[in-house]
């Protein structure tokens, strides 16, 4: 046998088998694009109850948050209908539920109770009345801090800190020599993590996106001062490389006992408390802070929800699924089998109204957080779009996170705030003219 | 030498890779100038129509051009030139006789079996983090400030992880090339006593400039369209956002199809610029 | 004497060798110690080199929650596959090249490695619509085709450079004493060829094992390999190093393995066709 035709049988081999994708052997697969956060890490576990209940089987596509984003637009975008229900956060939902792309979720069943849902998170995942995605957790941010730290300096925390009290409170508890930095902030590029971060201090300080004429407004003296109060506390009293640090650079350096106080999103609350934490028993929770006098908290809201793109052949099943994903049972499952703390948390009212999960150290401060949050009037000023560390029209992900990496250009010291505040300004404009609304 | 016969069967034989990459170039090429000329927003109700060179004159007044560009031609040229260096040294050595000289192979081959999204993860969480990083308990270790590597040296950070990538292919394709060395010329030359560093440079170096030529072209084509060591390490901050990475955000983040197009187009023009000067530089090699 | 010195040179040159193939493998090594530690102990300050308690908890973990089985005959598949149709189409387009050269052949062959330069990303959209519209999309045979196409120019090239370096001399005499055409390419050219071709193979093979872009974007469940596991392991929502070392460790064995059996075959393959 020559090598030319072991070459071709191969290649014939190779190709048929290629080609031959696993036949199915279910009657019904829904496939299912989801982030590798904790909670639906947890939700894939527990599949196999859903498809014995029901006989529908689950195939996951499990990716990071930036690749799962990457992915899921494109698809929908493309009607390329590779998925039957996708994992999206608030920012996306409106856009798309605008666009005609998802299944409205308006004849869900009545013991799924939509009613239950919180407010703010139905409000946020809602288009012109109708919810397209049903919330499997909700999220605001608050401070976490270190009780025995606090103690030792002699301060107390209040339960709705300013901003003048964070930094007093991180001066006090910032000690290099014991390698504990006073706070942790995020200040990595991209809109979703320094991003995030630094819109909602800026609403803290009375600063906005844009004004009602989409005017953008960094050359506002509220930003200037919201901005450069960031840098210089981080600055102060930061962790080294601040600049880099995101969700999970901070989270690893609390749990390590390196962090006074942490600012952050609320689901955090359940791992700073967890196995994986050094410090999980002296853990203390507040409001997110504002700036002395101004009414608006440094709050945001998120949802990481689920929602069926329209043109899937398996609607019926995936509602089954959502129904059972981000339903009451759900909740109580996961309670039983791994303990209160460790439910999806900010998705539903009845939650927060059972004795049991009263109990666990952080619920009430995540509801309350949660409540502070108002997606219709994120800043002091009215403003002419909708979310609060966001702004949702198609084009704030891509301005947004080229404006987050001056900034953070800004917090590494490479240009100044100055500098930072006026390209974002121009970026803004640009994109803004480009996409028509100026 | 060449018959008229082995002639037509020589393009015979060409034929399915010429016809097959024609396709594969002419199609999305096509594709991408086509979206280059119209408005296209898939968040916005699609495909606008015909918008002329707008998206063009956008794409190269944008203030992140420029420095995209140049920031794209220092990575390339950072890892060139510390690859192609460190790789001929390396090469030399492990020619050289040594106890293990298998696994010292393996070893130095290593890094070029690991995925860059790996690789790039491995570097920025393991290594470069200014506090759990290895090189932060380096520095400490010897009194110094930890450094923040990914915002304060995040250019040389990049080129950093890359060349730690790539070297292993240069070295390779080296050392194949110096072990062909004719031993002999060498052994004559210290005969005569001409010292390290003359045999290097009139035998050693002279010999392995093919294999150089062909480490440089094919790393370059490469090197233009890092993404992922960029995408998971800085995503674009400090400076490093190369062209590739900015096509990414106009046509992902921005979910803008023709800006991004007419970058595309724009990073062709660049790489073909690219190609050819190094025809000019190097191509002569090719011909021997 | 002269034996005493070349003994110590070689002590020398195993020294120095050893020390900087170590620093090279040293993230490598670095990521597979991190993959036995638990989280705690991979995070620790100062970090622990080997006083750690070796678990194998992390690859349990890894198995129970990914199909690691699927993704990773996805990669063989996708990998092999497209190694194996780019030969085919290549070794002749290559052997014509090297062997009956025209005026046009080093202009053909710049221009094949200049469809490489296309950045990705541009035509992703481009793509993906073409592949819903050919019913590709999650399917192996959809990324085999595109694996062997954007490696198709290096292969040729590498090909080209390997055959030129066999000497035409043995080709015309095999042609003085009547060989056919067929004779020429199976009795003379494939045996020397052979070494060359083995090393390209390799060299593909990892190039289509480690591309992450399309091989993530063109999949979903059935044809996903390896990149799109590793996808869901890094940067999760919490403290997962160690997770992320194993899935790592575990992506990058098959082929590490692959290269420690067949390195001394690559290297001197490499010779092989290098030699005049």
């Amino acid at each position: 046998m020559s090598l030319k035709s072991t070459l071709c049988a191969a290649t014939a081999l190779s190709l048929t088998l290629a080609g031959n994708a696993f036949a199915d052997g279910h009657s019904a697969t829904i496939t299912i694009a989801t982030v590798n956060n904790g909670d639906m890490i947890r939700m894939q576990g527990y599949t196999d109850a859903f498809t014995e209940e029901t006989g529908i089987a689950v195939e996951w596509v499990t990716l990071e948050e930036n690749v799962l984003r990457q992915r899921v637009t494109t698809d929908i975008t493309t009607k390329g209908g590779q998925f039957d229900i996708m994992t999206i956060g608030m920012y996306e939902t409106p856009i798309w539920g605008a666009n005609g792309w998802l299944v409205p979720l308006n004849d869900l069943s009545a013991e799924y109770d939509v009613d239950d849902i919180l407010p703010a998170m139905r409000d946020g995942l809602s288009h012109d009345g109708t919810l397209y995605a049903s919330p499997f957790y909700g999220e605001s941010s608050m401070v976490m801090y270190r009780t025995d730290l606090m103690e030792a300096a002699g301060l107390e925390m209040p339960t709705d800190p300013t901003w003048q009290f964070i930094r007093e409170a991180a001066a006090a508890m910032d000690n290099p020599a014991e390698d504990i930095n006073g706070i942790c902030l995020r200040g990595k590029a991209g809109w979703g993590e320094g991003g995030a971060f630094i819109t909602v201090t800026g609403n803290s300080f009375g600063a906005r996106w844009f004004d009602e004429e989409w005017n953008a407004q960094f050359d506002q003296p509220q930003w200037a001062e919201a901005i450069n109060f960031y840098v210089n506390l981080m600055n102060d009293y930061g962790p080294e490389g601040y600049a880099t640090n995101g969700f999970n650079e901070n989270l690893s350096l609390f749990n390590q006992g390196k962090c006074g106080m942490w600012i952050d999103a609320t689901v955090a609350a359940s791992f700073v408390t967890g196995d994986d934490s050094t410090v999980a028993d002296s853990v203390g929770f507040a409001l997110a802070p504002n700036n002395e006098g101004v009414e608006k908290r440094a709050n945001w809201l998120w949802a990481w929800a689920l929602a069926i793109p329209a043109g899937t052949q398996q609607e019926a099943e995936a509602k089954q699924f959502i129904e059972w994903a981000t339903g009451k049972e759900y909740i109580e499952l996961v309670a039983a089998n791994e303990g209160w703390a460790n439910v999806p948390p900010g998705a539903r009212k009845s939650l927060y109204e059972t004795p049991e999960y009263q109990e666990v150290p952080f619920a009430q401060m995540t509801l309350d957080s949660i409540n502070a949050a108002d997606p219709t009037n994120p800043t002091v000023d009215p403003v002419p779009y909708v979310g609060i560390q966001f702004v949702a029209i198609p084009e704030f992900a891509g301005m947004a996170t080229e404006v987050s990496q001056e900034f953070s250009a800004a917090y590494a010291g490479q240009q100044t705030v100055e500098e930072a505040l006026e390209k974002a300004q121009a970026i803004t404009n640009e994109t803004m003219e480009a996409a028509g609304y100026r | 030498m060449a018959t008229k016969a082995s002639r037509s069967a020589a393009r015979i034989m060409m034929a399915p890779a010429v016809i097959l990459l024609l396709g594969w170039m002419l199609v999305p090429l096509i594709m991408t100038l086509w979206f280059s000329f119209r408005t296209y927003l898939p968040l916005r109700g699609g495909d606008q129509g015909w918008t002329g060179f707008d998206n063009y004159v956008r794409f190269v007044t944008s203030s992140a051009f420029w420095p995209a560009v140049q920031t794209t031609l220092v990575i390339v040229l950072g890892v060139l030139i510390i690859t192609v260096a460190l790789g001929v040294l390396l090469s030399m050595l492990l020619d050289q006789p040594m106890w293990g000289q298998g696994v010292v192979r393996i070893l130095v081959i290593a890094p070029f079996f690991v995925m860059p999204t790996v690789s790039a993860l491995v570097w920025k969480n393991m290594f470069m983090d200014p506090v759990n990083g290895v090189f932060a308990h380096l520095w400490r270790f010897f009194g110094a400030e930890p450094v923040s590597w990914l915002s304060d040296a995040s250019l040389p950070s990049i080129i950093m992880i890359v060349s730690w990538q790539w070297l292993p292919f240069a070295t390779l394709i080296l050392l194949t090339a110096i072990q062909s060395l004719d031993s002999e010329q060498l052994e004559a030359a210290e005969m005569d006593g001409a010292p390290h560093l003359k045999r290097f440079w009139f035998i050693v170096l002279p010999h392995l400039s093919r294999a150089i030529t062909i480490v440089i072209l094919i790393q370059t084509i490469f090197l233009l369209a890092i993404f992922a060591e960029i995408f998971v390490t800085t995503g674009g901050a400090f400076g490093t956002r190369t062209l590739s990475y900015l096509i990414y955000q106009r046509v992902l983040e921005s979910q803008n199809i023709g800006l991004g197009s007419a970058g595309g187009v724009y990073a062709i023009i660049l790489a073909n610029i690219v190609a050819i000067f190094l025809m000019r530089i190097v191509g002569k090699n090719l011909d021997n | 004497m002269a034996r005493a010195v070349t003994s110590r040179r070689k002590l020398v040159n195993t020294t120095v060798a050893w020390a900087i193939g170590l620093l090279i493998f040293f993230p490598i090594l670095w990521t597979i110690l991190t993959s036995f530690k638990t989280e705690a102990q991979a995070i620790a300050s100062p970090p622990i080199f080997l006083g750690f308690d070796w678990t194998l908890e992390n690859y349990s973990v890894v198995l129970e929650r990914s199909n690691y089985g699927r993704f990773l005959w996805n990669s063989i598949l996708i990998a092999g596959g497209s190694t194996i149709l780019g030969l085919i189409v290549a070794v002749p387009a290559a052997w014509s090249m090297a062997f009956v050269p025209s005026k046009r052949t080093k202009d053909i062959l710049l221009w094949m490695l200049s469809t490489k330069m296309l950045p990705a990303v541009g035509v992703l959209y481009p793509i993906y619509l073409l592949f819903i519209k050919l019913g590709l999309l999650d399917s192996r045979a959809g990324l085999v085709i595109v694996m062997m196409l954007i490696n198709l120019p290096i292969i040729v090239w590498m090909l080209y450079t390997y055959f030129r370096e066999i000497p035409v001399e043995i080709l015309e005499a095999a042609r003085m004493d009547g060989a056919t055409l067929k004779e020429e390419v199976l009795y003379i050219l494939t045996p020397m060829a052979i070494p060359g071709i083995a090393s390209t193979m390799l060299l593909n093979f990892i190039l289509a094992w480690n591309e992450a872009f399309w091989t993530l974007n063109l999949t979903a469940v059935n044809a996903a390999p390896l990149t799109a596991f590793i996808a869901s392991y890094s940067s999760p929502e919490g403290l997962f190093f160690a997770k992320l070392s194993a899935a790592s460790t575990m992506a990058i064995a098959p082929i590490l393995i692959l290269g420690w059996f067949s390195q001394k075959q690559l290297v001197r393959g490499l010779t092989f066709g290098a030699v005049k």
